[in-house]
């Protein structure tokens, strides 16, 4: 299971910035995650209730907060963006095939609160 | 009442197993083992692979090799018995393995004595491709019987791997399998890809690709 692993990933970082910040109990991690990372939210939330009581006593009683980053995607040809997930790799404006992900495969944490 | 704080993070889980095996590559690089990691679709054939791998080049490198799986141990035991080293990997119930694990199987397999080690990877085409093992290349094995649209299926992987290892060709005849559709849609995907077509079982194919192999583990190691 993809979540799984990551979560895993996860819970190892906000662990680091903890050591770093003198920082003993977690209340949330915030996540960006990019529409087509392929990241389902809800097995994300439910690895995270299972894995952070399992594995970590800082981030016991923690909270998951997912954003959505929408997926847009360039065109080479005609210098215009899109909408990802309507149209995928085709240009709906020229129906280039030379079109590249510009945002929405991102994975990243963007903060936490703790004290 | 407790005081909770902000602190921003602003980090890449994808960045930052991405550093770790950059690390870890020139960690091997150092100590002259090169590092390979094969990644397929559960059945495409990379145990079959590497044991006749083994077999051909046993003469001549020092070969172990790293089972992933999600359980069990039948690889790793199909492994030994061509006389080579192996380790079973637990993943834990997770598709793929990262940088960290790929560190800890290292460790604690011991590769001092051996020039190539092969990580056989989870049987999957999605997350590994995501994954940067920290291994010196990357091959996939895509068999006959999976198809040949499978590079527009899953493009991460097929853009990932240094060569695509066609395998089974000594099955072609009973499939509707396009050679030249195939190469074409790996192109499309990875230009600079190797697409190499074997048969783990009869060993027709083998030369080229034992060669590449030869060729790759001695430019690593110089």
């Amino acid at each position: 299971m993809h979540e799984l692993g990551v979560v895993f990933h996860v819970i190892k970082m906000v662990e680091e910035v903890a050591a770093d910040n003198n920082l003993t109990e977690v209340e949330s991690v915030t996540l960006e995650i990019g529409e087509v990372s392929g990241i389902i939210e809800e097995y994300l939330q439910k690895c995270w209730n299972w894995a952070v009581v399992k594995k970590s006593d800082i981030l016991r009683n923690s909270k998951l907060i997912v954003e959505e980053i929408p997926a847009v995607t360039f065109c080479e040809e005609c210098a215009q963006t899109y909408e990802t997930v309507k149209y995928g790799k085709i240009c709906p404006y020229c129906e280039s095939q030379k079109t590249y992900l510009q945002q929405g495969n991102e994975f990243s944490i963007k903060e936490i609160s703790a004290c | 009442m407790k005081e909770y704080k902000v602190i921003e993070v602003k980090r890449s889980i994808f960045e930052d197993n991405d550093k770790d095996a950059a690390k870890l590559r020139e960690e091997l690089k150092q100590q002259k083992i090169f590092l390979l990691n094969l990644m397929s679709s559960p059945g495409a054939g990379k145990t079959t692979l590497i044991k006749r791998t083994i077999t051909m080049l046993k003469e001549e490198l020092k070969i172990g090799v790293m089972e992933a799986d999600i359980d069990s141990d039948v690889d790793a035991q199909a492994i030994a018995d061509t006389g080579a080293r192996a380790i079973q990997i637990h993943t834990g119930g997770m598709c793929h393995l990262d940088a960290d694990m790929t560190r800890q199987g290292i460790k604690e397999f011991g590769v001092q004595d051996l020039d190539i080690v092969i990580l056989e990877n989870v049987g999957n085409l999605v997350c590994p491709a995501e994954f940067d093992t920290g291994s010196s290349k990357n091959v996939m094995i895509l068999s006959v019987p999976e198809g040949h649209d499978k590079p527009l299926k899953y493009p991460l992987m097929f853009s990932v791997c240094d060569v695509v290892l066609i395998n089974k060709t000594d099955v072609l005849t009973y499939f509707d399998f396009d050679v030249e559709k195939c190469k074409e849609y790996i192109h499309i995907r990875n230009p600079k890809a190797k697409v190499m077509f074997v048969s783990s079982k009869t060993g027709e194919g083998f030369d080229e690709w034992v060669d590449w192999l030869r060729k790759e583990t001695a430019d690593w190691v110089q």
